[in-house]
């Protein structure tokens, strides 16, 4: 029979090493490992849990922005008050992973490295130009959030390396951003399109910058820079939502599967880019 | 919201039918003391596990065990060889018959794997790690055969065949050569060809529906051990004990009285724990090992082996007069039976046309395997699906003829009296009154928002009766315990001890209601065809009434008069005898305290067969919201009438209709068994599988209607199961009041809404 090992380091330098170790699995909230590994579809020889790592779990303020550890679970997110009030897209992507007990353990991280192209923290993360700081056994790099993973179930890590925080940018004035999916049911379920837009407004309320993320409808997250693009500069007119609604399904790579159809989930990614759009608006004080 | 609209009657004052008090089983249940199918344990018990079949339709060429055997830690492994090859018999045990000889094949594959799911062998060893590497080990030799799982194609000519020697049954003449349509079922009045050509309006469509799940919380789980002495124990969850004896002891071939079974703690059933899967597995393994044995299934092997009900195809042509009459009606149904014979194609037959009262008609229904899991009974078996393309057709001619939905159903209404399309004479219905509940309904009257649609549709639902023991004990403080043969699936247990307290003039709280196992009380039909509280409930009356008539006379004796001279009221003994103004009642309690100088305990056990269930009959009114830009349809009201005859506890009542509601929503928007091209299931899980979710689901308001049925003590009238079967065309016809298309083809995800609302653009 084969042994399972469990280690909980408490530095990210000794994460690092115990995750180089071949057949290593990271552990975070563990909401994808453990039904992974009850399933039979990973059989790791050693669990590192990475929650006891310093860092790993938090959220502070430094340099005008917030700091989120990479395990910290949904539900903490959920109760910062000022992480919400700057972000409130970014939390509603993470607090949309799982039910109320799910949330409790399930992590930004993971949800990122677990790397399903239907992650719903994953967006929102993308268009709030988030960064990763990542430990690794050479040390430390950052990376945008976009660069992690690489297909289904893929990541760029290096064997040992693991993401320790996110940063996000400070955030100015009249700025805010948005997370809608779509799912047949309204909880517990897996997006079959999912949308984050992060727009910041200039002093006369026009779109100064925009950001456009489509999560289900590729291999990866994709950060969509014609869909930003068309809303800048205007104050979500008509004409500029069908543009960035255009340039949104014109990005779209899906697969048809049980989830829904090529043509159907390409065509929803451009609704809700579009509504999600006019909440971030909305939210950050527009005025159509 | 709920209410109660009783219809006047002469009925006795009731104290204790019709409140409101709490479960007994509640506190067990929400604190976790209650034990279930997975909870039970016993001394070196090994895990035994199932190796399923990877294909659809494969011939078994040949199963090496050798090396699974060998692996340290397994005790046994066992193979169709281990089991009986039996003929074919069929077997009443409920709702469904059964044939014992397809129930065995489905138990464990013989010969040929006829789904991606089924059983073609099983080990037993010391943990669950090495029962799976003891699975991985056996090699099974499989010749791939071509399959089929859509019910049209497997009725179609060059289809292959499941089964060499299955020849259709019901057809005029047997049939030349072998086919996977099992039974043709068939039924006709009057002369539909004249009345369709003398017919104002005729609607004609082709409705879908698909194969789902009944989707119980609790997998099925069970514990058996072989005694050195051929005697049987087995501990499981299902919908009654006594059909898991009958049918364990004719899958090994051994006697009932071997066999004890006892029911554990039911976490749902809905008509899917009427068969078994896992029991006479476990008994073959501890058989072979000399060890008990458990086995719990995960939910993967819930969705692929066990379940589900038919997937279809129908045609429903109706033709009416200018004012609303339906003249003619022709209705083709062809279900999915899965890997053996026996959907429930015959009782939708029965009720497809149950709630109309009319002339002419052919029913023509088609029993069809096909390469997926053998259906089991599901919540009013056939009923829902029938009912949606019934219930769309009435709606498309109401549509058509501009008028309203209630008043075309109310103009062709069964009554009392009216000979049903089925062929019994309906006495006692509550059809009309249910009606006009919906009609008279604040939610009926409300007005709609944007994107919103509104639908109605009927049902109907046999009930049944059936074979019950409940016996009634006196303790000697006068609390009484009430014992029956029934797992509870929709709070029985409550309404058994509220009936006996009644009839006993106890306070409920004195009362505690036992389910007991097969060598602890008389034979029992399983819990199903929404029988218990109508069936076993008279039993228990009629048990108590005995222990009243005992307990008067008793006071009879005490008080030196005649048991005519005592009557029993209140719980207490009465002296009636005017030459004996001096004697004070007697309780309960205070005749209870002398049985010993009295004649012994009191106690009384009453076995019968109840006949006289009164069918049921559902409204229902749904509004629906439909997302214009993605099809996505959320259900925002939901009103369900239903006439109960009598609610004996009302709020479990309520808690019946509301979950019924539920499931058919589910069944009407997102549920659906997925298979790949290989005929694999793609979708055997919650997350893929998609049963509404709590906030999926508006508060689901009910009306209850009380047409009491007299040939209950009480006037119940099963319950359980018409609730399922007017949600699936409810939902579907108010989709298509919201977005102005016919919606025939289920579930209604939103890709297939929006579609719909792309054809409507052009």
């Amino acid at each position: 029979m084969s042994q399972l090992a469990y280690v909980a380091p408490s530095s990210p330098e000794e994460a690092a090493t115990a995750l180089a170790a071949t057949g290593a699995r990271p552990l975070s909230g563990g909401t994808d490992l453990l039904v992974q590994l009850r399933a039979g579809r990973v059989k790791p020889d050693v669990i590192v849990d990475l929650k006891r790592v310093a860092g790993a779990i938090g959220i502070r303020e430094e340099a005008g922005g917030y700091v989120i550890g990479g395990a910290t679970s949904g539900a903490v997110l959920g109760e910062h008050v000022g992480l919400v009030r700057a972000w409130p897209g970014v939390v509603e992507g993470a607090n949309l992973i799982g039910s109320t007990q799910v949330q409790g353990r399930a992590s930004l991280a993971g949800n990122l490295c677990n790397a399903s192209p239907a992650a719903d923290g994953v967006p929102a993360l993308i268009a709030a130009r988030a960064t990763c700081v990542i430990v690794g056994p050479n040390g430390r790099r950052e990376a945008p959030v976009e660069a992690i993973a690489t297909g289904p179930g893929q990541t760029s890590l290096s064997p040992g390396e693991f993401i320790l925080e996110f940063r996000l940018p400070p955030r100015p004035a009249r700025a805010s951003d948005a997370y809608l999916r779509l799912i047949p049911r309204t909880e517990m379920d897996i997006a079959v399109a999912g949308v984050g837009v992060n727009l910041v407004l200039d002093a006369q309320g026009r779109v100064a910058q925009a950001h456009v993320a489509l999560g289900a409808v590729a291999p990866t997250a994709l950060l969509v820079a014609e869909a930003g693009a068309a809303l800048v500069g205007g104050r979500l007119d008509e004409a500029s939502l069908a543009a960035m609604e255009a340039a949104a399904r014109a990005a779209c790579r899906p697969i048809s599967d049980k989830r829904g159809t090529a043509n159907y989930r390409t065509r929803i990614a451009g609704v809700l880019a579009r509504r999600a759009a006019l909440i971030a608006f909305a939210r950050a004080g527009g005025q159509l | 919201m709920s209410e109660t609209l009783e219809k006047p009657a002469a009925a006795a004052v009731l104290n204790v039918v019709g409140t409101r008090p709490i479960r007994p089983d509640g506190a067990d249940k929400v604190t976790g003391r209650a034990t279930y199918g997975a909870d039970f344990n016993m001394p070196g018990q090994l895990v035994g596990k199932i190796l399923r079949s990877p294909h659809a339709h494969a011939r078994i060429v040949s199963i090496d065990a050798g090396k699974a055997r060998g692996l340290p830690g397994v005790k046994a492994v066992v193979t169709a060889a281990d089991f009986p090859d039996l003929a074919s018999e069929m077997h009443e045990g409920g709702e469904q018959a059964s044939n014992l000889r397809d129930l065995s094949l489905n138990v464990m594959a013989r010969g040929k794997a006829l789904y991606d799911g089924h059983a073609v062998a099983a080990v037993a060893a010391v943990s669950t790690e090495v029962a799976d590497a003891a699975l991985a080990l056996i090699k099974v030799t499989y010749e791939v055969l071509p399959h089929v799982t859509e019910v049209e194609d497997a009725m179609a000519s060059g289809a292959p065949l499941l089964h060499a020697h299955l020849f259709t049954e019901g057809l005029p003449a047997k049939p030349a050569s072998a086919s996977n349509i099992a039974r043709r079922h068939y039924n006709e009045r009057g002369d539909i060809a004249q009345a369709f050509a003398a017919a104002d309006v005729v609607v004609e469509q082709r409705y879908t529906t698909q194969a789902v799940h009944q989707g119980y919380i609790e997998p099925h789980a069970c514990v058996a051990a072989w005694a050195e002495d051929g005697r049987c124990e087995v501990w499981s969850s299902s919908q009654g004990q006594f059909m898991v004896r009958t049918y364990c002891a004719k899958v090994l071939g051994r006697e009932i009285s071997d066999i004890r079974v006892t029911p554990a703690e039911i976490g749902g059933g809905f008509g899917g724990k009427t068969t078994v899967y896992l029991e006479p597995v476990a008994l073959a393994l501890s058989r072979a090992s000399g060890h008990p044995v458990k086995m719990v299934m995960s939910r993967d092997e819930v969705f692929r082996a066990t379940g589900p009900t038919s997937g279809s195809v129908m045609h429903v042509k109706l033709g009416a007069t200018a004012d609303g009459t339906i003249t003619a009606a022709k209705v083709e149904l062809k279900f999915q039976a899965g890997a053996f014979p026996g959907s429930p194609v015959g009782a939708a037959c029965m009720t497809a046309l149950a709630c109309y009262d009319l002339a002419n008609f052919t029913i023509t229904g088609w029993d069809v395997v096909t390469n997926t899991p053998k259906v089991a009974a599901y919540r009013a078996p056939g009923a829902p699906i029938v009912a949606f393309a019934v219930e769309s057709a009435v709606d498309e001619l109401a549509v058509k003829l501009g008028m309203d939905p209630i008043a075309i159903r109310e103009k062709n209404a069964v009554h009392n009296g009216t000979k049903a399309a089925y062929g019994p004479t309906f006495q006692n219905i509550g059809y009309v009154e249910t009606l006009a509940a919906i009609r008279d309904s604040d939610h009926y009257k409300a007005p709609l928002g944007r994107n919103q649609g509104r639908g109605l549709a009927v049902g109907f639902w046999f009930n049944i009766g059936g074979e019950s023991t409940a016996a009634v004990h006196i303790g000697e403080d006068g609390s009484a315990v009430v014992v029956t043969g029934n797992p509870d699936i929709g709070g029985s247990r409550a309404s058994m001890a509220m009936m006996a307290a009644e009839t006993l003039g106890l306070p409920v709280e004195r009362v505690r209601p036992m389910i007991a196992d097969t060598a602890s009380i008389g034979y029992s039909m399983l819990t199903g065809g929404s029988r218990t509280t109508f069936a076993t409930g008279m039993a228990v009356v009629q048990a108590a009434e005995q222990v009243v008539a005992e307990l008067r006379k008793r006071a009879a004796k005490l008080w030196e008069t005649t048991v005519e001279q005592v009557e029993w009221k209140g719980g207490q003994a009465r002296c009636l005898d005017p030459a004996k103004p001096d004697k004070k009642p007697l309780t309960l309690e205070a005749l209870a305290a002398q049985s010993g100088r009295m004649g012994g305990p009191i106690s009384a056990q009453v076995s019968l067969n109840a006949q006289g269930a009164g069918p049921g009959f559902g409204v229902h009114l749904c509004d629906v919201e439909v997302d214009p830009d993605t099809g996505r349809v959320d259900v925002v009201r939901y009103t369900a009438a239903q006439d109960v005859g009598k609610a004996i506890h009302p709020a479990y009542v309520e808690g019946q209709v509301q979950g019924g509601v539920a499931q058919g929503v589910g069944w009407a928007l997102n549920e659906a068994y997925i298979f790949d091209r290989d005929g694999k299931m793609e979708n055997a899980g919650f997350l893929d599988y998609r049963m509404p979710v709590a906030s999926d689901l508006p508060m689901l308001d009910t009306i209850l209607v009380e047409v009491p049925n007299p040939r209950h003590p009480f006037g119940a009238k099963g319950v359980g199961e018409v609730p399922i079967v007017p949600p699936l065309a409810a939902v579907a016809n108010a989709v298509r009041a919201a977005i102005g298309v016919r919606m025939p083809d289920l579930p209604l995800s939103p890709p297939v809404v929006l579609a719909a609302m792309d054809r409507r653009q052009g």
